[in-house]
């Protein structure tokens, strides 16, 4: 399966000239880029890692894309996503998010029920990689 | 002393004399008026009826919004009427409609009490609407001032927090409505929401008048959903939604089926405007407690909204319901199959959206208006729009939206999952396309064919929808417009 995280993912894989150009727009908006990193995609782990804090004073994108470089190097299996915040008055908030690394294989999601009482069931979904091996072997 | 006590005591002020005497007099039009901060300005169109003067016209709107009754009272003496008063202010010619008059009030804040929008209601479109010096009657436009704004919640969850629980930032939201509106099972229902979701929609919708039929009862639908949603989540490894009405006949009956889709896991629950301005109030504090996203379906509105001459312009609803506590509200698409002009619907986005409204006539906004913290509420672009739109969608509403593509979704002919994956490639290649600083609108066209050569979906889409337009004249229309505006 794909994960479809992200304002991009029912895209081909964005290149590094498409990547770069999103970076364009979001500095050209005076938005923060962050670039982080996981290999625990779970639809509700909401803090992935950083890579470094985001670039509150970069101007250039070919900073940003460096620096995305040297995270794939680092993880070169697990995914990696840019986000953009929007420090103004009444957003304060990310204002873009998309990946731009992703494994080869995404094996998914297992979907567990619990049986409840009447007709209710717990939902939990969980990673088949997440579950089976340790975070740094995952991917 | 020879008159009778009744005759000695009786009041020599003309103004409060026994009898009938002009609004205009009895002080409910100071055309020197100096506005406070904490004053509510209200905004009316009044076609005053043949002979009547403008002035007076204004002057009895104020007055039967505020404290007159017909004739003079001397119980007024008894309070500090003059605060009490609401006063008409400024009456200006409309634009291109000579019977016509925008006649500005100012209500005094202690008239209305603190975070109540059915008394506020009460008196602004109370017994005035239906007063016979006036012809016809229209609430165009409100200031709240920041005062009386800080004695409501507003949005229980609000825009920015929404987004961060769904985790999708940088594009408009997508959904679809569930269809047929009516008649299907819990199971058939609940096949469409984990299609939609699964073929790359973020919400999927029930219907206004979807409540607890004999064909499907409320808690059938409810756990069909919840199965879809989690399935859908499962495969796609995004947060998922679907929009549980929890309309009914009374608040506890809703409590009741609110307090089930919070128990099953759902992030969103749905109500309709018809279910009136307490219970709307009611149901945002309970989603503000449950961190539930509390979505509003105008239901009703065009009854009153749609005419230009008569009733409330849909601008104050978007206020109301922005104070109301409300996350989404459905407010236009400009292309799709509902009324809507363009420099009207962009006038309700910004008043759900901005932090702060500046005066902008060609939009309607008659106000500068800080709407003191309270949180933005999502606009719902829903009826009759289709991925080939997608471009002019993006271009008219902007990334803070819920791009509603019911039939869009449903009636692809490959399926649900195609025809939600034709919208969410739509979409995405657009936002792309913009991002990179393309002039996406003029080769918005050609975007989506060119993405389509690697989305077969999509391509049958393009191919089904190219030619449906909804190409009528908005009856609510701009009374400043630079430039004639119309559908398209």
């Amino acid at each position: 399966m794909r994960i479809t995280q992200g304002a991009f993912s029912f895209l081909p894989d964005l290149t590094d000239e498409q990547i770069q150009k999103q970076i364009e727009f979001s500095i050209s908006k005076g938005w923060a880029i962050s670039i982080e990193w996981t290999d625990d995609p779970h639809p509700r782990n909401a803090y992935w890692d950083m890579w470094g804090l985001p670039l509150f004073d970069c101007k250039d994108a070919g900073a940003v894309m460096y620096e995305l470089n040297e995270c794939r190097k680092l993880n070169p299996e697990g995914y990696i996503k840019i986000q953009a915040f929007d420090a103004s008055i009444g957003t304060e908030s990310c204002v873009l998010a998309f990946m731009v690394s992703r494994p080869a294989s995404e094996p998914g999601f297992y979907l567990a029920r619990t049986e409840g009482p009447g007709r209710l069931q717990r939902y939990a979904i969980s990673s088949y990689t997440v579950e089976a091996k340790p975070s740094g072997c995952r991917y | 002393m020879s008159q009778s006590v009744s005759e000695r005591t009786r009041i020599k002020s003309e103004r409060y004399e026994s009898g009938v005497i002009p609004y205009a007099k009895m002080g409910y039009w100071d055309a020197s008026y100096a506005v406070k901060a904490t004053d509510i300005l209200a905004l009316f169109r009044i076609t005053p009826q043949p002979g009547v003067d403008p002035v007076e016209a204004a002057a009895a709107v104020a007055g039967e919004s505020s404290t007159a009754t017909w004739t003079v009272v001397w119980t007024d003496l008894l309070t500090a009427c003059d605060v009490y008063r609401a006063k008409a202010y400024r009456v200006d010619p409309v634009p291109s409609a000579p019977d016509q008059f925008f006649a500005y009030v100012a209500y005094e804040g202690d008239l209305f009490e603190e975070g109540s929008l059915a008394n506020m209601t009460a008196s602004i479109i109370g017994n005035v609407f239906g007063f016979k010096a006036v012809k016809a009657l229209r609430l165009e436009d409100m200031r709240i001032p920041h005062s009386y704004l800080k004695t409501f919640q507003g949005p229980a969850t609000g825009v920015i927090v929404e987004r961060e629980r769904l985790d999708k930032f940088g594009r408009p939201v997508l959904g679809a409505t569930v269809k047929p509106k009516l008649g299907l099972s819990g199971k058939n229902y609940g096949r469409v929401v984990f299609e939609g979701l699964k073929g790359g929609l973020d919400f999927l919708k029930d219907d206004e008048n979807i409540n607890s039929q004999p064909f499907m009862r409320w808690r059938e639908r409810f756990l069909y959903c919840i199965e879809g949603i989690n399935r859908a989540a499962a495969a796609t490894g995004e947060v998922k939604g679907s929009y549980l009405n929890v309309t009914a006949a009374t608040i506890e009956e809703m409590y009741e089926r609110a307090e089930f889709a919070k128990e099953l896991g759902s992030i969103i629950v749905m109500i309709d405007l018809v279910i009136g301005y307490t219970a709307i109030q009611t149901m945002a504090i309970w989603a503000r407690k449950h961190d539930m996203i509390l979505h509003l379906h105008r239901a009703g509105n065009s009854t009153y909204a749609r005419q230009k001459n008569h009733g409330i312009n849909f601008r104050v609803i978007c206020k109301w319901m922005r104070m109301s506590g409300v996350d989404h509200i459905h407010a236009g698409t400009v292309v799709g199959k509902l009324e809507g002009d363009p420099l009207m619907i962009q006038g309700f986005y910004d008043t759900l959206l901005k932090t702060k409204l500046n005066i902008d006539l060609p939009k309607g906004i008659f106000f500068d208006m800080d709407w003191a913290s309270l949180r933005k509420c999502l606009p719902v672009a829903s009826g009759g729009i289709h991925c080939g739109q997608m471009h002019q969608l993006l271009n008219y509403l902007g990334d803070d939206v819920v791009l509603q593509f019911g039939g869009g979704t449903i009636g692809h002919p490959d399926g649900i999952q195609a025809g939600a994956t034709a919208n969410r490639v739509a979409l995405e290649a657009i936002v792309l396309a913009r991002n990179e600083g393309r002039d996406y609108v003029e080769e918005g066209p050609q975007i989506l064919r060119d993405t389509a050569k690697m989305c077969g979906p999509l391509q049958t889409a393009l191919d089904l929808w190219k030619d449906i337009s909804f190409n009528y004249a908005s009856t609510d229309t701009a009374d400043f417009a630079d430039t004639p505006t119309a559908n398209v």
